[in-house]
């Protein structure tokens, strides 16, 4: 009985450990491969041009207008929330938010691009980002699930100016 | 209905401020949805239930103030913003909004 007890609380003492280190491993596969993933739709979109100008430049020659939307909620693996946790305390530059922050962020203006892409638009105009905190939202204190929008106006232009 | 976030419509002249039109639409979460996404939390990553709620939501905020511009009489919506605020835990206000116009000429 003594045995099974002890085998219980060993039991107990693991569950933490096993989902930091799956938090570290799939965390760290998952941010990877989303990494990769932008870094590959970014190059196929260079074709665009993005500002966050209130203006447009040569009004006349716009063959079609029309506001884009990119949007993801995103978040961050167990070990990131431990390591923001631990930061909190120490204080100094959260590294692990900062890169949820912009991977979400280039996730969201990819999106926007990849609206624009489908009207066939040469630039999107006055670009910005709005975000929210989902885990406070619902709440909870810890994980971090943010939401990154981004929006624009995209323009395409006409054959002929 | 044309929507910008620009201050004015290339290729168009404004010709008259109908003023401001707004939409919005508060959501809560669904109960399967936060369990898949409390699981999700332990590897991280997209939370793709979550961003097609607020995909769908925002559309309709938009949905609404267009709608409102159309009672209006407006050809445009301009300068489109949005806001999204905490109601109550596990609710979301998304809130659209822009400044109605009339439009003349055309590329």
């Amino acid at each position: 009985m003594d045995g099974d007890a002890a085998t219980f609380n060993f039991l107990i003492l693991l569950v933490p450990i096993v989902l930091i280190v799956l938090g570290a491993g799939v965390g760290g596969l998952t941010a990877r491969t989303h990494l990769r993933s932008l870094e590959r739709r970014e190059a196929e979109l260079t074709s665009i041009e993005v500002n966050n100008l209130k203006f447009v430049r040569d009004p006349g020659s716009a063959a079609d207008t029309r506001m884009v939307l990119g949007q993801v909620v995103i978040a961050t693996d167990y070990f990131k929330s431990l390591a923001t946790a631990l930061r909190n305390l120490v204080g100094g530059e959260m590294r692990a938010a900062e890169g949820l922050m912009n991977r979400a962020r280039r996730e969201a203006l990819v999106r926007m691009l990849e609206d624009a892409r489908s009207m066939n638009a040469d630039e999107v105009w006055n670009v910005r980002f709005g975000f929210s905190n989902i885990s406070q939202m619902r709440g909870k204190q810890g994980a971090m699930q943010v939401e990154v929008f981004a929006w624009g106006t995209a323009v395409r232009r006409g054959a002929s100016a | 209905m044309l929507v910008v976030n620009t201050e004015f419509v290339p290729g168009f002249e404004v010709t008259k401020v109908l003023g401001l039109v707004q939409g919005n639409t508060i959501r809560a979460k669904h109960v399967g949805r936060d369990i898949a996404a409390g699981l999700k939390n332990l590897v991280g990553g997209e939370l793709k239930g979550y961003t097609e709620l607020l995909t769908e939501a925002r559309r309709q905020a938009i949905e609404r103030m267009i709608s409102q511009a159309e009672q209006l009489g407006a050809d445009a919506v301009v300068n489109v913003r949005f806001t999204t605020s905490a109601v109550t835990a596990g609710a979301a206000e998304l809130y659209a909004y822009g400044t109605a116009v009339t439009l003349a000429g055309g590329a």
